[in-house]
């Protein structure tokens, strides 16, 4: 069984769709590992080294994502988990920007996948299958 | 009617307690010196003449037993993954089971640290990494690295279930002196403490104490039955919950400061007191007690100096008319001195134990991180909200012959919105130095124990 952690990470205490992605990760066979809201990049990063996560999936809902993400993929590195896939979704920006450009600025980070708003967890499960290889 | 009879050998000291069921009081206490490098027996024997001529009798009793930090106590090595995951609960769960972690390993470790562990003369490894089913390969390596080492002592598993197998291969591979346990964290955050604590008690009743002369006691007790620092947790947790219809005394905090360390106990429930934080970090136990290494009156007096700052030094030479650094330096090449009613020195000696409870209650306690988010200012808390604690216990000599004792305990305050320090509690001495003692009265009868216990902590 596959483990993903997931979180909301920075200042943001929105805790529900946290939830939903905790049940339907559930649902579709994955082993998930929730470091709540309110988490930071080492919270993450601990908790996927621990349980030796195939991926870290970041929500960010507050607009401030693109703060809290900078940085994240070197320190993977640095913890030694270079490698794992690296996903985040929710309202990642500061107001309405085209999502492209957004997109291309988190790829850059070091991001693997980056979910427009919206995006269903569902709809993300196709991709989460393909990048882990089942 | 029964009589029972506790001996608590500690390094300096062994103490005894004799206590009559019926009574549901303490009949006679006495001491004498530890003489644990010769013979363990002879001090015991001694106390115990001094016993039966305060008593006025020799009488017989129905059950003997001790518990012992002697000749160093427990000391343990704690290793594990991520230092804030596995590394911490294996520290918290050497520590509930009344060690000292005189050593803490993360992630690979490698040669100088293995040697580390020979040269402290560790008595027994906790061996952590990985939840369950979360990484296997880091607790494979180190415990290849202990077994290409040669290490002989005690080493018990208590990491990633996976990886079980192979650890038990590279134990046989080695002949090492391999244990097994369930993981202290079997889930992210998840602590789980009963069953490495009960195994590291039940080596170091079988083991442990034997390598330390301690056992041959047992010749004339019934048993040494726990470490002192546990049976201490378990006197505390007792007062705390209550037995039966005899209530406890509800959130509390234990203190003892020794010359070497000092013990920082808390009673609490870990759950979040308030509304505007949200819990961060490793779960926390209702028992919890820390161990500053570094605190202590005597052989630790330089690692307070060193614990202050600069201006901290400064402040109380300035206001008490000393040289706070002569003073702990002199403590610490003469480990053995005795202040008798010499006021200043009764001075000296409240002020380094008031900076002792200072800083391990600041590391004990959990903190605030203020942050500010769309819902306003919220906080991150980690550790154990202390706020609401109703009582604080202090035992151990210093405190016990300190003039006012208040002015010690009361350093476990303080003001900063962001430490969770206790803010109001009220103070309990353990003038009779009987809480060890009810720790092992609690194995045989609890709620004669809670009795005594409530009896005999005053309020000062």
């Amino acid at each position: 069984m596959k483990t993903i952690v997931i979180g909301v990470i920075g200042a943001d205490c929105h805790a529900v769709g946290n939830k939903i992605i905790d049940y339907v990760l559930r649902e579709h066979g994955y082993n998930v590992v929730n470091v709540g809201v309110l988490s930071s990049q080492e919270d993450f990063i601990n908790a996927a080294i621990e349980s030796n996560a195939s991926m870290i999936l970041v929500s960010s809902l507050y607009g401030q994502g693109e703060l809290d993400c900078r940085g994240m993929r070197e320190k993977c590195v640095e913890a030694g988990i270079g490698d794992i896939k690296l996903y985040v979704g929710g309202n990642i920006v500061v107001g309405k920007q085209n999502f492209d450009e957004v997109k291309e600025r988190f790829i850059k980070m070091g991001f693997d996948r980056v979910f427009a708003p919206n995006t269903p967890i569902e709809a993300d499960l196709p991709f989460i299958k393909e990048d882990l290889g089942e | 009617m029964s009589r029972y009879l506790t001996i608590d050998i500690g390094s300096t000291f062994t103490k005894l307690v004799a206590v009559d069921s019926e009574k549901e009081d303490i009949i006679a206490t006495s001491s004498s010196f530890t003489t644990v490098a010769t013979d363990v027996t002879i001090g015991y024997k001694k106390a115990l003449e001094k016993l039966y001529d305060s008593l006025g009798e020799k009488i017989k009793f129905d059950k003997i037993i001790s518990c012992s930090s002697a000749a160093g106590g427990l000391k343990m090595c704690a290793i594990g993954l991520v230092p804030e995951l596995t590394v911490e609960a294996a520290k918290r769960v050497c520590l509930g089971a009344g060690a000292r972690v005189d050593l803490v390993l993360s992630n690979h470790i490698n040669r100088s640290e293995v040697e580390e562990i020979k040269e402290k003369k560790i008595d027994i490894i906790l061996l952590a990494g990985g939840t369950d089913g979360g990484n296997s390969e880091c607790v494979i390596y180190n415990a290849n690295k202990l077994g290409e080492a040669g290490i002989s002592i005690p080493v018990i598993y208590a990491g990633n279930k996976s990886a079980k197998d192979d650890i038990e291969d590279i134990f046989k591979k080695y002949g090492m002196n391999g244990y097994f346990v369930e993981n202290v964290m079997p889930e992210i955050n998840k602590l789980n403490i009963p069953s490495a604590r009960e195994k590291i008690r039940e080596i170091f009743l079988k083991n442990i104490i034997e390598a330390k002369g301690i056992k041959s006691i047992e010749n004339e007790i019934d048993k040494v039955i726990l470490p002192t620092p546990e049976s201490v947790l378990r006197a505390c947790d007792l007062l705390s919950k209550g037995y039966m219809h005899e209530d406890g005394l509800g959130e509390i905090v234990c203190l003892d400061i020794g010359g070497a360390t000092t013990d920082m106990y808390s009673m609490s429930s870990p759950s979040a007191k308030r509304m505007d934080v949200v819990l961060k970090g490793l779960e926390e136990p209702y028992a919890k007690r820390t161990v500053e290494g570094d605190l202590g009156m005597r052989y630790s007096a330089t690692g307070v100096l060193k614990a202050l700052s600069e201006e901290e030094i400064r402040l109380i030479d300035e206001e008490f008319d000393i040289d706070l650094a002569k003073e702990l330096n002199f403590r610490n090449e003469h480990v053995d001195c005795v202040f008798e009613d010499d006021a200043k020195e009764a001075l000296i000696e409240t002020i380094i134990g008031g900076i002792c409870v200072d800083k391990a209650m600041y590391r004990h306690v959990g903190k605030l991180e203020e942050i500010f988010s769309q819902m306003g200012l919220i906080y991150n808390q980690t550790g154990k909200d202390l706020t609401q604690i109703k009582y604080v216990i202090g035992t151990g000599g210093v405190l016990i012959h300190a003039h006012n004792p208040t002015q010690i305990l009361e350093k476990v305050k303080g003001n900063n919105p962001l430490v969770l320090r206790p803010r109001n509690p009220k103070y309990l001495l353990d003038k009779d130095y009987i809480l060890s003692s009810m720790g092992l009265i609690s194995e045989i009868d609890p709620l004669l124990a809670i009795k005594i216990l409530k009896k005999h902590l005053k309020e000062i």
